[in-house]
């Protein structure tokens, strides 16, 4: 079979074709791995190349969203790997339970989110989603096996967390929900004059709240660099929700989100420039408040706004855009406002700028998240300063001793690779045992070396 | 892999005594490059300039030569084939080959200017075919072909040549609108007149550039997603205004 069907990521920067297989539920997988490489799929939300494997085989999953079991007692379910978050919420939060972890999107499947080891506002609180699970059933290329954080093949577990897909293909689940008492969140906002008083804030009271981030305006410059919009909250109480018999109290775990806006297919590349984003940021730091103001707030509009419009990775234009995510560890402060700095005096400008602590990582080798400030940048794609500025970052990151999130990756320098991943190496003995021939392949492992 | 910017890792040059070709191979190494293959016809000249490459990116950049003759065109298929068989594939190919001819010397001599046709355009034809077969089966590839603003609008003054552009230049777009939806890019690039060996000792045309500035305007194309791209940039312009002219007044215009 010819590779036939144009893939990209999220970003739209650089796709490939391949050939797609679909199966679904029950199908065997084994007939799948050859020669000429094979990935897995989900929905498509990784921003670069990770899903991709151009002239091999790309395994859309989604087509395999079963729940196997649930126990509505301690929370615990066993899904398909291509069931999506959105698809848990939408069955669970009506029954108390939230997902533990919850990227920007519920357009996400269970085995894209483990394989890119997903962290979220709570990283803070719970880790990433790593940290939630309690089994895994997985098909590699030397055939299918039960795995779990502890027992003989935890190494094959913590592979595959982070793993990138590259472990074998996640055929099944068994994660932890969180008992919930409301779909709503109790959520602060306020605003941050510059950097250093987000970090301090941040570091003095995020451990009040579950969830936290904050927005950041990347084209503040001088006094305001950093200035910005945190967001924290936790899940909100029935009494949180208003006085006994109002309206929202008659059904505190309803979820009903609905797509209101789309995206046109083709919308003019450059629309998303230092002007118009100027303009957004300077709107948006003016309608927060001064001091910390409570507000009740969905899981969609606190969690997932974007996905309330279709499409918007078209509002980039033509050329797509790329995310780049680093982290770097605590201590590393100075570090992290020479970034900020780098970005804001580029002719970059990034559209969502978002800053957030984490708190310690886990034990699976190419698990992006650590203890440190996490800080991510949208970019649109076309401006010939961008490849300077990120190759500028990279050197920044790796000297601070922290790493870029791979998941999102489309342009990092493989060079640096050992040095931001130095369990890389742990990580390929395992991969090796299970695919000795190198027969999972992304566009991603290819381009990075994996 | 060709990144989010359209940075190649790895390249094939057709022609690889190119300087135009050597400068962009020297561009793109600076960003992620790391194995370029310099094929042509003249060992000592690829060897020349894989040396001056591997001098510029010594801890970097892996370079091997190997055989490519435009003429031998039933060989075209099996020769590129063997050169993409190798781990990962060839990212990007630049197809750099041309000759210049000499306009006086083969309008008298029809052999003469039909092997200025031969190496420009229908060497091209094959090689290009060939290599989008192979960009085909591994689902993706970036072919960047040096065309002229020779082929634009073919002045009296170098018709052989300019027609062998010409050529060249259609049946690159064609293609390239021929492969959207495939994973394959085409950038069809437009130089004025170059100063470089193929044009020395030639008198300088009016908005003359050089290899290097072609390479940037060519980095700068695969970054930006162009699929054409003049160099200068003002070529676009003054171009397009000869394209207009009747040719009872374009061909009064003194080369």
């Amino acid at each position: 079979m010819a590779p036939d069907q144009l893939l990209s990521g999220w970003g739209r920067t650089a796709p490939t074709a391949a050939c797609v297989a679909r199966p679904g539920p029950g199908d065997p997988l084994g007939g799948l791995f050859t020669r000429s490489g094979v990935i897995p799929r989900g929905l498509g939300r990784s921003y670069g190349d990770a899903a991709q494997c151009s002239g091999g085989t790309v395994v859309d999953m989604t087509a395999r969203d079963d729940v196997y079991a649930e126990d509505l007692e301690t929370g615990h379910v066993t899904v398909a790997a291509g069931a999506s978050l959105d698809a848990l919420m939408r069955r669970y939060v009506p029954q108390g339970w939230f997902v533990p972890v919850t990227p920007g999107t519920r357009q996400v499947t269970v085995g894209g989110a483990i394989a890119a080891d997903v962290h979220g506002k709570n990283h803070h609180v719970d880790g990433s989603l790593g940290l939630h699970l309690t089994s895994l059933t997985l098909t590699t290329p030397n055939g299918t096996i039960d795995c779990g954080p502890e027992g003989p093949e935890r190494d094959l577990f913590w592979a595959t967390v982070g793993g990138l897909g590259l472990t074998g293909i996640i055929e099944r689940a068994t994660l932890r929900l969180v008992p919930i008492a409301t779909s709503s969140l109790a959520v602060d906002t306020e605003r941050c004059r510059d950097i250093d008083e987000l970090m301090a804030t941040m570091s003095e009271s995020d451990a009040h709240f579950r969830y936290s981030v904050a927005w950041i305006d990347c084209l503040a410059t001088g006094a305001s660099l950093g200035r910005s919009v945190l967001t924290r909250g936790n899940h909100a109480s029935v009494d949180e929700l208003g006085p006994s018999g109002s309206r929202a109290r008659r059904d505190p775990l309803a979820f009903r989100p609905a797509v209101r806006i789309g995206v046109p297919a083709a919308v003019p590349t450059g629309l998303l420039n230092r002007l118009t984003v100027r303009a957004f940021n300077e709107a948006w730091y003016r309608k927060a408040p001064r001091t910390a103001r409570r507000s009740l707030e969905s899981i969609t509009s606190f969690f997932h706004p974007l996905d309330g419009v279709r499409d918007w990775n078209r509002l980039y234009g033509r050329r797509g855009f790329l995310q780049y995510q680093l982290m770097v560890p605590f201590g590393a402060e100075t570090d992290l406002r020479h970034l900020v700095e780098s970005v804001a005096a580029s002719g970059c400008a990034s559209f969502l700028t978002v800053l957030k602590r984490f708190g310690p990582g886990n034990r699976a080798p190419l698990s992006f998240p650590a203890a440190g400030w996490t800080l991510a940048l949208d970019l649109a794609v076309g401006n010939p300063g961008l490849g300077p500025l990120l190759d500028g970052l990279d050197q920044v990151v790796v000297s601070a001793g922290g790493r870029i999130y791979l998941a999102k990756d489309s342009r990092l320098q493989p060079e640096l690779l050992a040095a931001m991943y130095p369990r890389l190496d742990e990580w390929r003995q395992v991969r090796d045992r299970v695919d000795p021939d190198h027969l999972m392949q992304s566009d991603l492992s290819r381009r990075l070396g994996l | 892999m060709n990144d989010a910017l359209g940075h190649p890792q790895s390249l094939l040059v057709l022609g690889g005594g190119s300087d135009i070709a050597l400068a962009t191979v020297n561009a793109l190494a600076a960003q992620r490059c790391r194995t370029a293959i310099l094929a042509g016809r003249r060992p000592e000249v690829l060897d020349r300039a894989a040396a001056d490459l591997r001098r510029s990116h010594p801890d970097t950049l892996t370079v091997e030569t190997a055989p490519f003759d435009a003429l031998e065109r039933s060989g075209h298929d099996k020769v590129i084939q063997e050169l993409f068989a190798r781990p990962g594939g060839i990212d990007l190919v630049i197809v750099a080959f041309a000759i210049l001819g000499d306009q006086q010397v083969d309008q008298e001599d029809p052999e003469s200017a039909a092997r200025v046709v031969e190496v420009n355009f229908t060497g091209a034809v094959t090689a290009m075919l060939a290599v989008v077969k192979q960009f085909r089966a591994q689902g993706r590839g970036t072919l960047v072909v040096l065309s002229s603003v020779a082929g634009v609008r073919v002045r009296k003054a170098n018709f052989i040549y300019g027609s062998s552009k010409a050529g060249l230049d259609g049946f690159t777009q064609g293609l390239a609108d021929s492969l959207i939806g495939t994973g394959i890019r085409v950038l069809l690039v437009r130089p004025g007149f170059v100063t470089t060996k193929m044009t020395a000792g030639m008198k300088k045309a009016p908005m003359s550039t050089t290899a290097e500035a072609v390479a940037t305007t060519i980095v700068r194309g695969l970054e930006s997603g162009a699929s054409v791209v003049w160099v200068p940039s003002a070529l676009r312009y003054v171009m397009g205004v000869m394209k207009l002219l009747p040719r009872a007044v374009f061909r009064r215009i003194p080369s």
